[in-house]
């Protein structure tokens, strides 16, 4: 089984909605697109109030090349165009689009259908499978939200060879990916062989971890005799779908400090963001929808729901019955790397993975002890980094020596904060000073 | 014999050591001019930053070097110690305008409704990088007092009640350090004022009035009364906020009566705007019964 070597953890898995069922949520009424989904630029909005749009209409249109286009899942009328809260409180760009009777009866009918033969999709070139991504507005449904197009353009001079699938779903909770593994196998190996096109690699390799036995099965008997694509069964351990633990899992290969991973010559994507790529290339649909996990110890109907993006999250918890009344905290995301949300009252977004309601008992967070220097963080780190010393730096605002501790290369997965005996927000200061440590070097190139 | 051996031993050791250090101490000498030391005495020694130099060493260097002291004002010395570092480099001082560090926002536990609880890192900038806070507004004060850390004279306590940075006229130095370690830039540095009276407006927040009074009761609302009643040009609305021009104000706080939220605030003065105005009224009333 593969593993990667350095650090790790074994939180309790709770995949309480492992399922290949994917319950399709109906369309609502109103929608409201963020402008700002993804990492990198935001999208301009082109439409304006009372405009008419259809459903797989474009609203935003990427603002750069780090950038990517949002679609509305309804046809409908533009009622507003204005700044909306976010999940987290903070005032975002947004349209919202309201359907009428008869937009809502008409979106009933299913649009997208074959809009491609095979023919033409076999002679299609890997620049047009790249734009047809770029122009689906399709951004890596992991929880990142990194647009697919960038990610399958590498820098110039660097070229890779093998596509890792990530199918880890390392995450506690989340389900999303295996469901969408279990439920639509062939569309979503369809869409790997169409990343491998466009990335102009010969061999691609879907890594799952091994508490998802059914879904390597299946996906092995649907390659049948396909050689190019492999799938290999992963150990269970945190943080096995970050980026570079699964190249090195996956291939041996290191990505080395600072660098990308097609450094080693890899490119990875996420499941979902392949099967979103076969919906693109085969049926001319952008990304309108995706499969989001809601779930929590004491929710009343958990599962995984086919969600159209830009749908109201309050009224998504409603159909899984609501929020409970033991919850303390609504995560969105894994435990692990997710934030918490401080209002439901926003639209999801491209990248809302999952819905998780933890009860009071499990989520509050325990007194911050003094740092018994045991260095549990430090064998947790998967990156191998000293995470007492970098949240200790930050907190000091000592940002030249948090930049030399090597802060950049962390993935934030929370294993250091999730090992210390003394409960201290390692992470809550780590991020801190990635992110101003960040803006340091940014600041930096820019003057140069 | 042995304890002989052992004193000239030791003793030779000493002795060469102490040539070394002599000859060393000659050698590398730093030649420094003596106004430097005489001028750092004067410093408070805190090494705030306020002055836009590393510290007070780097503040002394660069007046002894200066050419004129219109540049370099020590915002935590005072106006009689700069007169007499003045003196001592031989050049005319410059009288500084005293500066305090206020906050502009008004979003106590009362008046803010809380909307989520944080048990993160006690820290306002962590916070920040979450989202809006405990409360809807995403522009006011956290409340985690990443200001009372990097406060150098211990000027600013979090006000336990409130839940808001309460600023210590006689302790802030007007350094400006807390105005840069705020993540959401809610404290700014205005002039103490004639006898230390001035007029301020208590909000940060940006949104649309209606928005930003559901987050807080004593949000401004970009209502634009305080520029309209204002005499003197000194308030302007912009991103429906209010701002108050402290160079053009004259403190007659007509502006503090109008506004619909208070959330003008003003300091110094020896009765409230509010029960000035609702003396004046009373008065009035009893004039007109009089008559």
């Amino acid at each position: 089984m593969f593993t990667f070597r350095k650090g790790g953890v074994h939180p309790p898995e709770n995949k309480i909605t492992a399922s290949g069922k994917i319950i399709a949520v109906e369309l609502p009424r109103e929608v409201t697109m963020a402008m700002s989904q993804h990492i990198g630029a935001p999208a301009m909005c082109i439409v304006k109030k009372g405009d008419h749009v259809e459903r797989g209409d474009m609203v935003g249109k990427a603002g750069g090349f780090v950038s990517a286009n949002v679609f509305t899942p309804i046809s409908g009328t533009v009622v507003k165009v204005d700044k909306t809260k976010n999940a987290y409180g903070m005032p975002v760009d947004s349209v919202t689009i309201a359907a009428s009777d008869e937009d809502h009866a008409s979106d009933m009918e299913e649009r997208f259908g074959q809009s491609r033969t095979r023919g033409e999709i076999d002679t299609l070139s890997a620049e047009e499978i790249i734009n047809i991504i770029g122009d689906a507005g399709i951004v890596g449904l992991g929880g990142a939200a990194f647009p697919t197009r960038v990610k399958l353009t590498p820098p110039p001079g660097k070229h890779a060879d093998i596509l890792v699938i990530n199918g880890a779903e390392c995450e506690p909770f989340l389900t999303n990916d295996h469901a969408l593994m279990l439920a639509r196998p062939d569309e979503l190996l369809e869409g790997v062989r169409l990343l491998m096109r466009g990335a102009d690699v010969e061999k691609a390799v879907i890594g799952i971890e091994s508490n998802k036995r059914d879904a390597i099965d299946l996906l092995r008997t649907r390659l049948d005799s396909d050689e190019s694509i492999k799938v290999e069964a992963l150990k269970v351990k945190y943080p096995q779908g970050g980026e570079k633990q699964l190249i090195k899992a996956l291939t041996g290969r290191e990505v080395p400090a600072g660098g990308l991973p097609v450094d080693a010559g890899a490119i990875v994507q996420n499941v979902a963001t392949a099967y979103a790529v076969y919906e693109a290339v085969y049926l001319g649909k952008p990304l309108i929808d995706r499969v989001v996990t809601v779930t929590g110890p004491s929710v009343t109907a958990p599962g995984n729901y086919l969600v159209p993006i830009g749908m109201r999250m309050s009224d998504l918890v409603d159909l899984a019955g609501g929020v409970p009344a033991d919850t303390g905290k609504v995560i969105l995301g894994g435990p692990m790397m997710g934030r918490t949300a401080v209002s439901l009252d926003c639209p999801a977004t491209k990248g809302t993975s999952a819905i998780l309601m933890l009860p009071e008992s499990q989520s509050s967070r325990r007194t911050v002890q003094p740092c018994i220097r045991c260095a549990g963080c430090v064998a947790a780190c998967p990156i191998g980094l000293e995470p007492y010393r970098l949240g200790l730096l930050s907190a000091q605002s000592r940002w030249d020596m948090v930049e030399a501790s090597g802060v950049m290369n962390c993935l934030e997965c929370g294993c250091c904060s999730f090992s210390c005996p003394s409960s201290r927000p390692l992470l809550d200061y780590i991020r801190l000073g990635k992110s101003t440590v960040g803006g340091m070097i940014r600041a930096r190139s820019a003057k140069k | 014999m042995s304890i002989l051996y052992a004193i000239i031993v030791l003793g030779g050791i000493g002795l060469l050591g102490a040539v070394v250090l002599y000859m060393v101490s000659k050698r590398f000498y730093v030649k420094e001019d003596s106004r430097i030391a005489l001028i750092e005495e004067l410093l408070p020694g805190a090494n705030c930053g306020g002055c836009g130099r590393s510290g007070c060493h780097d503040f002394a260097c660069a007046c002894v070097s200066a050419s004129s002291l219109d540049s370099l004002v020590c915002p935590g010395a005072g106006d009689e110690a700069m007169n007499k570092i003045a003196s001592i480099v031989g050049l005319a001082s410059v009288q500084s305008r005293p500066m305090v560090a206020v906050l502009k926002c008004g979003g106590s536990c009362e008046v803010r409704p809380s909307t989520a609880r944080y048990d993160g890192a006690g820290s306002c900038a962590v916070m920040q990088q979450l989202g809006a806070g405990t409360a809807g507004c995403p522009c006011g004060c956290l409340g985690e007092g990443d200001c009372v850390d990097v406060c150098n004279w211990n000027a600013i306590h979090i006000d336990p009640l409130s839940g808001l940075p309460v600023v210590d006229e006689d302790l802030c130095s007007g350094c400006g350090v807390c105005t840069r370690a705020c993540p959401r830039h809610v404290l700014e540095l205005r002039p103490k004022g004639p006898k230390g009276r001035r007029v301020w407006v208590a909000c940060s927040n940006t949104e649309r009035g209606a928005v930003a009074r559901k987050e807080c009761t004593a949000a401004c609302i970009g209502c634009m009364k305080c520029e309209k009643v204002c005499p003197f040009g000194a308030v302007t609305v912009k991103d429906n906020l209010s701002y108050i021009d402290a160079d053009k104000c004259r403190l007659c706080r007509k502006c503090i009566v109008a506004c619909p939220t208070g959330a003008i605030l003003d300091a110094g003065f020896p009765i409230s705007a509010k029960d000035a105005a609702a003396l004046a009224d009373k008065k009035q009333q009893e004039s007109k019964k009089d008559d």
